[in-house]
């Protein structure tokens, strides 16, 4: 019964988003005002009726009730209730589940948080947002409906995917999915402005901590997404350039794109149909990501159970959506001014390289990603294009990126001179070039010139960030500490959020640098009782005995690991077969450390008790995921900076714990 | 380029970009195109999976018409082709020849007892040493070979009825006319 | 259903698609040198597992991948190339079986289209840039000139320049 109830509550909550989609849209047109105000309450409840499916499918899977095919495809009864609840998410109809009741929800915060709006902007906005809700409704129960029946009831489920049961990556998904739909939100802001005729700073101003809080999901959703596969795919890596992983990345790097342009838009009313663009376009690569996860036209790892009626399904809601949008773009920003004149020395200048450099990479992630799909369709051949073309391409254009990101924010509006510039960020020059030296020195370098070059860089973003905080507190009050104190919470943190964003920046670079060129891998056979000795830390293997979880039996490794006498750690690397079937997993066992992890992976057994096993040391590579959570922590504080409090204070509700679950 | 003009070329890019995914639906990306096509079969000699002291040869193909056919008693597709076999081994225009892969001898005789024999002759590769050179990567695949040896076509998947009469049939024809 | 059995066989080869956690070790292959051993790791990390979904042959336990890196391992091991090795392949298997797809006319779209993509968007970008500074003042909205008029008066403030 409550599966159907569900499923009713998904169909009310279609109609509802084409009601949010005509009304409050035509009422903006026409000028007829109680139908903009519809706008609001629709929104409202369309959320109401997504959460009731919702929670009637997590219901369904807390009580195992394998009559809803779903539910027996994807959980077990032996699963524990946490996994119970992540595995609503963990296939294909769930996962369009949650997709929708975010974009409910953001569809919601947004009438909740647009009180001191124009009315028919307002309107505009929640009507763009329920057409794109029409679309994942209408796929849901066209093509993928979550509520299907089975019939006969099997006693038992086929199980979560293994993979899947892991604390990570139950929380992935949902970050991952709130910055991607969390863009359409910038997206709607950005086709209200063209439908209404109005670019102006004031659309950029509203539009920008909307993206900002998108795109903090979405960095944490892929740094999570990383975090994972580094951990629980069990070697050692921790970015792939799979088609999926590509889908997330090429939403954050317009994405990023759109935060610094937004800012442009917003002080200098410059670059204003170009921000338009982006805007639609973080959106797109959103949905596309979508698309290419899901139709099976590409390859990939973690591919959902694929079929060619959705991928038609979707593309066709691509053309809809976002050809609908660039027709509407093509329309209406010609008439766009582009205001704000600037020199070639400004910041203007900078942050439209900024743009091209971000744009060019997502050129190259969107053409490595389809390469094979280019070369398959016009007959050139089969290719595969994995991490060496990844890498070749990006490590060609980073180090500009970096260079520009220790000059860019230094430079000032519209018109800056050279010698001024100069002047402020000799030190930090000299203080990297320094670095660069250091660095170069073979006991650091260990003979490769990438690690001088990305110690230089991260030197070089620290250093000029710092010299912009001195600038900045050079003529406040008292000791630098209270100034800064005073600045945080005046109008200072938009300004602090981006120093914090940046240096995360600088972290993620050692990251990179560190781990790619100075980790050590190691494949060993061990008996019990043997040791092994590996970048300073010995490895002592005890043995290896059998162990029970909830839903999966283990092989359990002993290793206690030491640094000269001392020891620092003991670890228990695993080796699971899940009682739902499949292939056996390994979980790696990881002492985790601010300047290195290092890391045991059992393989298999290989006879008189000993274990084929992998041993890693991987200097700095938790500075990875810090630095990427550094720029969400960046741009969260960014959000909070009091421009945008001082609108909200206006306003009556209590608007702190529903922008915290937006 | 007008100004206006400018603003259309978002919308023309992603006009190209959905004619290459409308492309990729409609092909199967798990599919590998075999080099291997107009070039001659490779050298190779294995022991004939009914009578371990014969050898089935490259020099076997020579001379006729050959649908060498990749499979294995664990390989449930395989055995939904075996009907479509049998009835193509009817047809004395070509030959069946079989390449056992990756299998054991014993369970792919029992096969052939069971549900009849449709190779001309049989190859057993148990460890892949000659599916490598053939390229293969999967059980079954069939690839055409004509008259002089060389591989002509390779069919990946069961041979089903539609598959026979839209492209093998055709090809097999074309090769015979070639003489 | 049909469609229900369909779609179960389809999750069951999602579910044997995605082996990619089980973990082997290179153990069993040995080597004289350490060096010797990097090169055949990183020689295998090239290499695409032509049944997985998107792995490599270092990172596949598939059968298939067990065998090219055993055959791998014997032509390393018997003196052969790197480039000998990677033609024996692609003679076999295409160049798909290749992550690093050399450079050559036909992957030239691949290695110089994006940049090819991007200098022409730098093209605009740069031309924008100069013409922006020849053009007359873009006629400004009154809002629009206040506000500049606030940006300009604030450019005289001692201070730096904030975000």
């Amino acid at each position: 019964m409550i599966p159907e109830l569900g499923h009713l509550a998904l169909i009310l909550a279609l109609l509802l988003a084409i009601a949010q989609a005509g009304f409050p849209l035509a009422g903006s047109l026409t000028g007829n005002r109680p139908w903009m105000t519809m706008a609001r309450p629709l929104a409202y409840g369309q959320l109401a009726f997504v959460a009731i499916a919702f929670a009637a499918l997590v219901q369904a899977f807390l009580a195992s009730d394998f009559s809803v095919l779903y539910v027996a495809q994807n959980s077990n009864s032996l699963l524990p209730d946490i996994y119970k609840i992540s595995a609503v998410w963990g296939g294909h109809e769930g996962s369009l589940l949650l997709w929708a009741l975010m974009m409910a929800g953001w569809g919601a915060a947004v009438a909740a948080f647009s009180r001191n709006l124009p009315l028919p902007v307002v309107a505009r906005v929640i009507a763009v947002m329920g057409m794109v809700a029409i679309g994942f409704l209408l796929f849901m129960l066209l093509t993928s409906n979550p509520f299907e029946r089975l019939f006969p009831v099997p006693p038992e489920g086929r199980d979560l995917n293994p993979l899947l049961q892991d604390f990570g990556l139950a929380i992935h998904p949902p970050m991952l999915y709130m910055g991607y739909v969390g863009f359409s939100v910038a997206f709607a802001f950005a086709l209200a402005a063209l439908i209404g005729g109005k670019l102006d700073a004031a659309w950029a101003r509203w539009s920008r901590p909307w993206t900002t809080v998108a795109w903090v999901f979405l960095t944490i959703g892929i740094a999570l997404g990383s975090w994972w596969a580094y951990y629980e795919l069990g070697w050692g890596g921790w970015w792939f350039w799979d088609p999926v992983e590509n889908a997330s990345l090429m939403p954050w790097l317009v994405g990023t794109a759109l935060i610094h342009s937004l800012a442009v838009t917003e002080k200098r009313a410059a670059f204003k149909s170009w921000t338009v663009l982006l805007a639609i376009s973080a959106f797109s690569l959103s949905l596309l990501g979508t698309f290419l996860v899901r139709s099976g036209v590409l390859t990939s790892v973690h591919a959902f159970a694929t079929d060619p009626e959705r991928g038609l399904f979707i593309l066709l809601f691509l053309c809809l959506v976002i050809g609908g949008s660039l027709a509407l773009y093509a329309w209406r920003a010609p008439e766009v001014s582009e205001g704000g004149r600037f020199d070639l020395l400004s910041r203007e200048s900078g942050l439209l390289l900024n743009n091209l450099l971000f744009v060019a990479f997502t050129v190259l992630v969107l053409f490595g990603t389809l390469a094979p799909l280019i070369y398959e369709a016009f007959n050139l051949g089969k290719i595969s294009v994995g991490f060496p073309w990844f890498n070749k391409m990006f490590l060609a254009l980073a180090p500009f990126l970096a260079l520009l990101l220790g000059i860019g924010p230094a430079t000032r509006w519209k018109h800056d001179e050279p010698w001024r510039l100069t002047k402020t960020l000799w030190i930090a020059l000299a203080l990297s070039i320094g670095m660069l030296a250091l660095a170069s020195l073979p006991a650091i370098s260990g003979g490769d010139q990438w690690v001088p070059i990305g110690i230089a860089l991260a030197a070089w973003l620290l250093f000029s960030h710092l010299t912009l905080v001195r600038e900045r507190l050079k003529h406040k009050h008292g000791s630098w500490r209270q100034a800064m104190l005073a600045d945080f919470s005046g109008n200072g943190r938009s300004f602090y959020g981006m120093v914090v964003a940046h240096l995360g920046v600088a972290m993620f670079i050692v990251g990179v640098t560190m781990v790619s060129n100075h980790e050590i891998e190691k494949d060993l056979r061990m008996s019990p009782g043997d040791s092994h000795e590996m970048a300073g830390y010995r490895f002592e293997f005890l043995g290896a005995q059998k162990v029970n979880g909830p839903n999966y039996r283990a092989d359990q490794g002993h290793f206690i690991v030491y640094r000269g006498q001392r020891q620092i750690a003991e670890l228990f690397p695993e080796k699971r077969s899940y009682l739902g079937g499949g292939m056996p997993m390994t979980e790696a066992a990881i002492d985790a450390g601010f300047f290195r992890d290092v890391y045991v992976s059992l393989g298999e057994a290989v006879g008189g008790g000993d274990w084929a096993l992998r041993l890693y040391y991987k200097p700095y590579v938790r500075w990875i995921w810090l630095g990427a959570g550094l720029m969400a922590l960046g741009g969260a504080i960014a959000v909070s900076d009091r421009r945008y409090r001082t609108a909200r204070a206006r306003r009556t509700a209590p608007t702190e714990a529903v922008a915290a679950k937006a | 380029m007008s100004k206006s003009l400018r603003f259309l070329v978002p919308l023309i890019i992603f006009g190209a970009l959905v004619i290459l995914l409308m492309i990729g639906l409609g092909k199967d990306p798990t599919k590998v195109p075999s080099p291997l096509i107009g070039k001659p079969v490779p050298e190779f000699s294995l022991p004939a999976l009914t009578d371990p002291e014969r050898r089935v040869e490259d020099e076997d193909l020579q001379g006729e018409i050959s649908l060498v056919n990749v499979w294995a008693s664990w390989c449930v597709s395989c055995r939904q082709e075996h009907q479509a076999l049998m009835a193509l081994s009817k047809n004395s225009d070509f030959q069946i020849v079989g390449i056992n892969w990756k299998d054991d001898a014993q369970d792919a005789r029992e096969v052939l007892r069971m549900t009849g024999n449709p190779y001309a002759m049989n190859g057993h590769d148990p460890d892949n040493k000659v599916g490598l050179h053939w390229g293969v990567y999967g059980a079954p695949e069939t690839f055409v070979v004509d008259r002089q040896g060389i591989i002509r076509y390779k069919h990946i998947g069961p041979i089903t009825r539609e598959v026979w009469e839209k492209t093998l049939e055709p090809l097999v024809a074309k090769l015979k006319a070639e003489g | 259903m049909s469609a229900l059995i369909k779609s179960l066989a389809l999750s069951a080869l999602l579910l044997l698609g995605s082996g990619v956690a089980s973990a082997y070790t290179l153990e069993e292959f040995e080597f004289d040198s350490p060096e010797q051993h990097d090169e055949f790791r990183d020689l295998i990390a090239k290499l695409r597992c032509l049944v997985c979904q998107n792995e490599s042959l270092a990172g596949s336990q598939a059968e298939l991948a067990q065998d090219l890196r055993n055959e791998v391992y014997r032509m390393m091991r018997a003196g052969q190339s790197e480039d000998e090795i990677l033609d024996f392949l692609i003679e076999r298997y295409g160049d798909f079986v290749l992550y690093d797809p050399p450079l050559k006319p036909s992957t030239y779209l691949l290695w110089f289209g994006p940049f090819v993509l991007i200098g022409i968007g730098a093209f605009v970008v740069v031309r924008t840039l100069l013409s922006k500074k020849q053009t007359q003042d873009d006629p400004l909205s009154e809002a629009e000139r206040e506000r500049l008029q606030a940006l300009l008066d604030a450019k005289h403030a001692p201070r730096s320049p904030d975000s």
